[in-house]
């Protein structure tokens, strides 16, 4: 399962050039599409290939790209979302900073299929040397007349602009981007009227997440039907896999989607396995906000077969047993990393990062941090772990946008899973305040 | 303001440049895109973001000045007091905390003798805590301005600090 189509030539030198990306066939797509198609024949080919969006949501992008609305005399905007945020996430910065033109060469192709003549890459503030990486190779694609008036002499225009944010998780979700883009705080807006119709500056925009829009151009070259036959079902096409935490080989993979968890665990070709001397304990599959799952779930469905890194079979059994792909932030636990501690830095996180617009994720974010963080120091009560699932449960669905839930779906999950660990910490504070104190009651070490 | 503070803060010629090339990439009547991307530029000028510049580039964008602190004040990269030379942003999240994160924050709030939000009495160094840096393969991490400080160990925060203090 070794198919790349993203990332096949990022170890060539001189990738990040113009001249090094067009080497290995770079830009071909944009000529393709540009010169011998129409912009509707490339968003039939993208949704041919049935991908789906990688920043986390898994929506169809093709369809998501038939959505946008097209009155007359309107511009349209593409706007991709560099604003990677989501913690155990560090795919895009890792794509961008490599390999930038594919990113280019995407937006091209995106904008001419979607009749965009000005587009956006919202890409986070932290991330400002990558901002400078994109500049540049925007100026070299314009120099080599792939960007501006009249590319390739198709009379087709494009300008692309590359927009910093100022370090707000929340502008990850598309509309608080949009917001942002404008010039204000990144405070999401309510749904209907969706991006589609409006969106930035009140116009019919598209916003895609980088790796989503890094798939166009291999698409356009080889055709919807062959993407669609990489992987397996629904789960077309590959992924890029962040993997962080007690494994051997953290970094950015692509798989084939298909590939059973447990190889992609302890493989040489992806993480190569669990630290020497310890057990795998639980994993987070997709990025902070998706369910954690003990070592056992997390390799095996409960019907006892293997499971796989497609968005369904992540998925199945609900989150009783299951959890989400997201945005392919895969974070490994040993035996030696407490989930109540890890649980309570991830409701800080959340707490943090509320945009404060909507009461059950202002308010209900603070109380499970601070919740956590007495059982954690050792000042909490048993009735506390009901109490953290009811906040989780009032927050989930009550919010304008997914933040709520992202913040609700770690903390219920960790107690659905690992209810004796929180119990531990109440029963025996003392011992559990330690430095390096970590549950070592029955549980699944695989 | 008087007129003569209003005087004093100026970006600099190649700033100015710099700003008035990212107003005209907007479309027209849509200037006040360029807030954000101006306020780095501002801070990256002074280090920080003072009333009296958030009110020059209210009046370069020709907003309200509201505009621009409602927006300073929600971005966590821009610093409302001043800061020192060196400014640490410290990735607090769980996956650097899987690494041994934590460990080495200790680390470097002893050896800097500072927490989060302060700064040395040499004016050297601030510390800062932040949230994900999308850097967790490479963790523990932190950053100080463009530039990512990866694996950190005590060791390595030994070297960091040494080299910036020259």
């Amino acid at each position: 399962m070794g198919k790349k189509i993203l990332l096949e030539h990022i170890n060539v030198p001189g990738i990040e050039t113009f001249d090094g990306y067009r080497k290995q066939g770079g830009y071909t797509a944009v000529e393709k599409a540009l010169k011998t198609m129409t912009p509707e024949e490339v968003v039939e080919e993208v949704k041919k290939s049935g991908v789906r969006g990688r920043g986390g949501a898994g929506f169809p992008m093709g369809m998501k790209w038939s959505f946008l609305a097209k009155p007359e005399g309107v511009p349209r905007y593409l706007v991709c979302n560099a604003d990677e945020s989501e913690p155990g996430t560090f795919k895009d910065h890792y794509l961008m900073k490599h390999i930038p033109h594919l990113l280019i060469e995407g937006m091209i192709v995106s904008s001419f299929a979607l009749g965009a003549n000005k587009s956006f890459i919202y890409v986070r503030g932290e991330l400002m040397y990558v901002i400078h990486i994109l500049e540049r190779a925007i100026e070299e694609a314009k120099a080599k007349g792939f960007l501006g008036k009249n590319i390739l002499g198709s009379g087709y225009d494009l300008e692309l602009i590359v927009q910093p944010g100022g370090g707000a998780y929340i502008c990850g979700e598309e509309t608080a981007l949009l917001e942002s883009l404008e010039g204000k705080r990144g405070n999401p807006r309510n749904k209907p009227p969706f991006p589609a119709v409006k969106g930035l500056y009140q116009s019919p925009t598209v916003v895609n997440n980088v790796e989503s829009i890094a798939t166009t151009p291999w698409i356009i070259n080889n055709g919807g039907d062959a993407y669609a036959a990489v992987g397996i079902g629904r789960s077309t096409g590959t992924k890029l896999i962040s993997a962080s935490g007690h494994i051997k080989k953290p970094g950015v993979y692509e798989i084939e989607l298909g590939v059973p968890v447990e190889e992609f665990i302890y493989s040489d070709e992806w993480c190569g396995g669990i630290r020497d001397g310890h057990y795998l304990k639980a994993v987070v599959a997709g990025g902070s906000s998706v369910p954690i799952l003990p070592a056992n779930l997390i390799l095996k469905l409960a019907n006892g077969e293997p499971r796989l890194m497609t968005y369904e079979s992540l998925s199945d059994g609900g989150f009783q047993t299951g959890t989400m792909l997201g945005s392919g932030g895969f974070i490994v636990f040993d035996e030696t990393a407490c989930i109540v501690r890890n649980t309570w830095n991830f409701s800080r996180f959340y707490h943090h990062e509320s945009c404060g617009q909507c009461s059950p994720c202002r308010e209900g974010t603070g109380w499970m941090e601070k919740v956590l963080h007495r059982i954690e120091h050792g000042h909490g009560h048993m009735h506390d772990i009901d109490l953290l699932v009811d906040v989780a449960r009032k927050i989930e669905g009550n919010t304008i946008c997914p933040l709520g839930d992202a913040a609700a779906w770690p903390v219920a999950s960790a107690i659905r899973h690992f209810r004796e660990e929180f119990e531990w910490h109440v029963t025996h504070p003392q011992e559990a305040t330690q430095p390096g104190a970590v549950y070592k009651g029955e549980m699944a070490l695989v | 303001m008087t007129t003569e503070t209003q005087n004093t803060v100026q970006f600099t010629p190649e700033r100015l440049a710099k700003a008035k090339e990212i107003i005209a990439r907007y479309p027209e009547g849509k200037q006040k895109s360029a807030l954000l991307p101006l306020l780095h530029v501002a801070q990256e000028q002074w280090g920080w973001l003072s009333p009296e510049v958030m009110d020059y580039v209210a009046r370069m964008l020709d907003i309200q000045p509201i505009e621009v602190y409602e927006v300073a004040t929600f971005y966590t990269m821009f610093h409302l007091d001043p800061v020192g030379k060196h400014v640490i942003e410290y990735c607090r999240t769980g996956p650097c905390c899987l690494m041994g994160g934590e460990e080495v924050y200790a680390y470097l709030k002893q050896k800097l003798g500072i927490n989060a939000g302060e700064t040395t009495a040499d004016g050297l160094f601030t510390l800062k805590e932040v949230e994900c840096l999308a850097a967790c393969g490479m963790g523990p991490v932190f950053q100080i301005r463009e530039k990512y400080y990866t694996h950190l160990t005590n060791e390595r925060v030994d070297e960091i600090i040494s080299d910036l203090s020259k």
